[in-house]
């Protein structure tokens, strides 16, 4: 899985988050015993997975399944319970916050929500400037100036309003300045956690657009977070489907959506409402989505999947190659199950 | 466009000029601040400097009263000091411990608050449990028992001079829990938003992060009760001062002056209470329906841009 | 002959400190029994406010300022809140984006469908709970006995839509009007709902209008759609024929920017330049002009009118009426 190609990979992670709170809430009572439990959220579990440069990866799934969390793990946003992640063959899950510093400049993130994303009390100008004045304290006002206008240009936003605050702006310009200041320190490698899913339609293929540009601009790298299917299928070159935190499926793009291979891709594909295709079937799962506190266990999907039997719910399907080298962790697929 | 053309057009300004109590509050806060910023200056005559006072002129009534005297438009307290006068420097002295007080409390509470609310956890355990133990100390106990410790260290000789210094560090240790609270509640919900993140992401440091981008979207709070605040010291002030905890009766502030005037209310001198009184309740009046105003325009969820 | 709903040049207002603003400017459009109408339009076009105005609940700065709303052939636009509330929930019911919206967190489910019946109807607790429990049965909620007694956290937000489905069935109205039914749900759960309610209006010959921005789960549910841009409808028809042949430039932009519809992956997605106008500055004529890569003089001058483009569409666009020589096949 390790190349010279490879710029990030990220091998066996786990999260959990403790919400237990303080002691008094961790007080229970069973059988009669007073004793401490505590709650946590399983968000990512023992997944491993490696983006080669150039590439745009996706990681599509459900709400709750976990791949905010991967997004905000992977830039270092939240410590890790176990497992290591390489950037550019280096460990860096495990470095100061001086060490990581040079690593920052390399790798960005862009967010989901412009109303949140931008500091409401700072210019475009004091936005833009800080991650500059930052990592370059040698660099002249002059030369700052250029750069602030020059990457402006690149996401379309007028330079006359580079003195304004961000709630003086749509949520479509915010996103761009938003992605203004993922750019400004020329990043290689950019971590985007669904950056148009709160966009209107029309606005979603316009920073869509302006995304793809810069990436083959500046040869960028793109994570990219997303829930939409119709998104992914349109700009990526490999997909990741997680379900609960763990990864189902990693497949190229194309071949994950002309031969899905986990049910659970299978089923997420085809809910996929296409303009003009009436009355399409959808595959039916049964049952409720477990929640990340209580996971199933055994395969993770195998209470909702039509095809589970004794082994799913016993034992945890391993993400396999497969002859075409895309990964699925299915014991149905690796037992060569019938599946349609 | 300019600061000020966006101050005209701005939301703020609107629903200031459509309120009428606010507009009035705001009126008769700044002519009280006024009086008491240049009382030295428009007092008929200075309170404090023994040598304008005459014991013959004790308890002369208001002017409009038998026996008043236009010298002396609201009439003289026990000592023959000019009433007037004396509540233009009472309040200014009122003022001054109020300010001062609002002043500590907003510093320590918000370093509290904000150390609190951004690590979480265990500091934020502690310092919370400590705001709580020092709100469960009714803050006449701790005058008191400042008050006691500073005059065995100091001596009763040097009280009247650092009485102003002293009521500013009781009133203000009294109450910095009320921002701490404030101050972390609202950077709990700072914290979490993507700006936050973003800011993270470009590799800031934690105290940088939390100067420059989360206080300052988290003082509109502090704004708010420090107006409540600064009504509070005012009331505090007067009631330790009442009591006799405070100023003395030599320099007095509102609070001592009403005290003063109460021993002799029942042989028919009321003025001497009632004009501070009423001094005192209009100041930390408008103060509050400022307060209120403010709280309504300010609050995140009624105000959009 | 009389429609289930019509709704004739609809025009609302809101009162705002700097004068009024016009939501909806002049909406029309009919719906029969068993009928399902889409209505699009992104954020801020007046698509919700149009689903509110139906029903006469446009919260407080809002008013109808002109037009009807017709109901069974009666102006229920001019009823007073009395007879409207008869109508309210009972002939017309509404589905809300957020479910905890509807539900009462500190009530259970048996107790809120329940209240619910007998606010309309005069009928006994065991009765209501008997109607509760066929209307849950029938949105598929898997052991409904044992829901009624729940309280509404305890469930999913798939589970809980369909809770609110049940509700508004309560009292077999004619009309749905679901306001972003999904927006809040996974896509999984989404084609689920959208299953649930394109049955519901088979067996029980129930019409629904169906608010939304995403075109994809219009063309999938309705029949009928109408796009609305700036206050407007910009577009009518058949929906097979709209999201096929788009006729209005809004709607093709709108329809080609959807990715991996038009496009070949990888390639540059097909954008509608610039945003929708805030309705406090809408341009003059055409209020899509200048977004749209067909304007003309005349597109800046006149406000075009929603007119009959043929194959039962009609569309507000200067430059595609009739005779301008593009074929509307």
């Amino acid at each position: 899985m390790n190349s010279e190609n490879t710029i990030l990979s990220i091998k066996n992670v786990v999260k959990h988050f403790d919400i237990s709170g303080g002691f008094l809430d961790q007080l229970t009572i069973k059988k009669g015993k007073i004793c401490l439990e505590k709650v946590t959220v399983k968000a990512v579990n023992d997944v491993s997975l490696f983006v080669k440069k150039g590439e745009t990866l996706r990681v599509v799934g459900e709400s709750g399944c976990g791949k905010s969390t991967l997004a905000r793990v992977v830039m270092g946003l939240y410590p890790l319970n176990s497992g290591e992640i390489y950037y550019n063959g280096n460990r860096i899950d495990n470095l100061t916050h001086a060490q990581m510093l040079p690593v920052r400049k390399k790798m960005q993130m862009i967010f989901q929500d412009p109303y949140a994303s931008l500091n409401p009390r700072k210019t475009v100008q004091q936005t833009l400037e800080e991650p500059l004045r930052f990592h370059n304290p040698d660099m002249s006002n002059g030369e700052i100036d250029d750069k602030i206008d020059l990457v402006m240009e690149q996401v379309g936003v007028d330079q006359a309003w580079i003195k304004r605050y961000p709630h003086e702006f749509s949520g479509g310009q915010r996103q761009r300045i938003s992605i203004a200041r993922g750019l400004i320190l020329d990043p290689e490698f950019i971590v985007a956690d669904e950056p148009v899913s709160a966009l209107d339609v029309s606005i979603q293929a316009q920073i869509l657009n302006l995304m793809m540009k810069a990436g083959r601009e500046r040869g960028l790298t793109y994570l990219f977070i997303t829930h939409d299917l119709s998104v992914v299928r349109h700009i990526s070159t490999r997909v990741a489907v997680m379900y609960l935190g763990t990864l189902c499926e990693l497949a190229a793009a194309a071949d994950l959506f002309a031969n899905p291979r986990h049910p659970y891709t299978n089923a997420l594909l085809s809910a996929i409402p296409k303009v003009g295709e009436k009355g399409a079937k959808h595959i039916k799962l049964k049952g409720e989505v477990p929640t990340p506190i209580h996971l199933p266990t055994g395969c993770v999907f195998h209470g909702r999947c039509v095809y589970a039997d004794k082994r799913c719910s016993a034992e945890v399907p391993l993400l396999l190659e497969q002859k075409d080298g895309t990964f699925v962790a299915c014991h149905a697929v690796e037992e060569g199950r019938p599946i349609d | 466009m300019t600061k000020l053309q966006k101050f005209k057009e701005s939301y703020f300004l609107y629903s200031f000029k459509r309120d009428k109590v606010a507009i009035g509050s705001f009126l008769i806060l700044v002519t009280l601040l006024m009086l008491a910023i240049t009382a030295p200056w428009i007092a008929p005559m200075n309170p404090y400097d023994a040598e304008n006072i005459d014991i013959m002129n004790s308890e002369i009534p208001p002017m409009w009263s038998e026996g008043g005297e236009s010298v002396y438009p609201l009439g003289t307290d026990n000592m023959g000091r000019d009433m007037f006068s004396t509540m233009l420097y009472g309040l200014r002295t009122s003022m001054i411990i109020a300010g001062g007080a609002v002043l500590l409390q907003a510093t320590l509470g918000i370093l509290v608050g904000l150390t609190a609310g951004y690590f979480g956890g265990r500091t934020d355990a502690f310092l919370m449990r400590m705001a709580d133990i020092q709100f469960s100390f009714p803050y006449l106990m701790v005058a008191i028992f400042i008050g006691a410790i500073f005059q065995v260290v100091f001596g009763i000789g040097s009280y009247e001079r650092l009485a102003v210094p002293l009521l500013i560090v009781i009133i203000g240790l009294a109450e910095w829990p009320m921002y701490a609270r404030t101050i972390r509640a609202s950077v709990i919900g700072e914290v979490n938003k993507e700006y936050v993140e973003a800011a993270r992401v470009i590799g800031l440091s934690r105290p940088t992060i939390m100067i420059r981008h989360v206080l300052p979207n988290s003082l509109t709070s502090v704004m708010v009760i420090s107006t409540i605040q600064v009504a509070n010291a005012v009331m505090s002030e007067a009631a330790l001062s009442y009591l006799g905890l405070g100023m003395p009766v030599t320099t007095p502030s509102l609070g001592s002056l009403i005290r003063s005037g109460f021993e002799f209310i029942f042989s028919g001198s009321w003025w001497i209470t009632v004009f501070p009184g009423i001094w005192l309740i209009l100041f930390v009046l408008v103060i509050n329906l400022l307060g209120d105003w403010l709280r309504d325009v300010l609050n995140p969820k009624l105000y959009k841009g | 002959m009389s429609h289930l709903l019509e709704v004739r040049d609809l025009e609302v207002k809101f009162a705002l400190r700097f004068g009024d603003i016009t939501a909806i400017d002049g909406a029309s459009f009919k719906l029969d029994r068993g009928e399902k109408l889409g209505l699009v339009g992104e954020s801020g076009a007046g698509k919700s406010v149009t689903g509110f105005s139906i029903i006469n609940l446009i919260s407080k700065p809002g008013y109808i300022s002109k037009g009807k709303v017709l109901f069974e052939g009666k102006e229920i636009s001019s009823y007073s809140d009395e007879q409207m509330r008869k109508i309210r929930g009972n002939s017309i019911s509404m589905i809300f984006q957020d479910p905890m919206m509807t539900l009462n967190p500190v009530f259970t489910i048996g107790f809120q469908m329940v209240e619910t019946i007998q606010a309309h109807r005069n009928i006994s607790k065991a009765g209501a709970e008997k109607i509760a429990l066929e209307k849950l049965k029938k949105v598929h909620i898997p052991s409904p006995e044992q829901r009624l007694s729940q309280y509404p956290h305890e469930l999913s937000g798939g589970m809980r839509q369909r809770i609110i489905i049940a509700v508004s069935l309560l009292t077999d109205p004619a009309i749905i009007i679901a306001d972003e039914p999904t927006t809040a749900l996974d896509v999984t759960i989404q084609a689920e709902i959208m299953d649930l309610l394109q049955e519901l209006c088979a067996s029980d010959n129930m019409a629904l209008i169906l608010i939304t921005h995403d075109l994809g789960v219009v063309s999938q549910v309705t029949e009928k759609i109408a796009v609305m841009y700036a206050g407007k409808i910009i577009e009518y028809g058949p929906t097979d024929q709209v999201v096929t042949y788009p006729v209005h430039p809004y709607t093709e932009g709108l329809i080609k920017s959807i990715p991996g519809n038009v496009v070949n992956p990888g390639e540059d997605l097909v954008q509608i330049p610039g945003m929708m106008p805030t309705l406090t500055n809408i341009p003059p004529g055409c209020a899509f002009n200048p977004r749209c890569y067909l304007r003309q003089a005349v597109c800046t001058k006149t406000t075009p009118e929603l007119k009959d483009v043929g194959n039962s569409v009609m569309a507000a666009c200067h430059m595609r009426y009739k005779g301008d020589g593009r074929t509307n096949q």
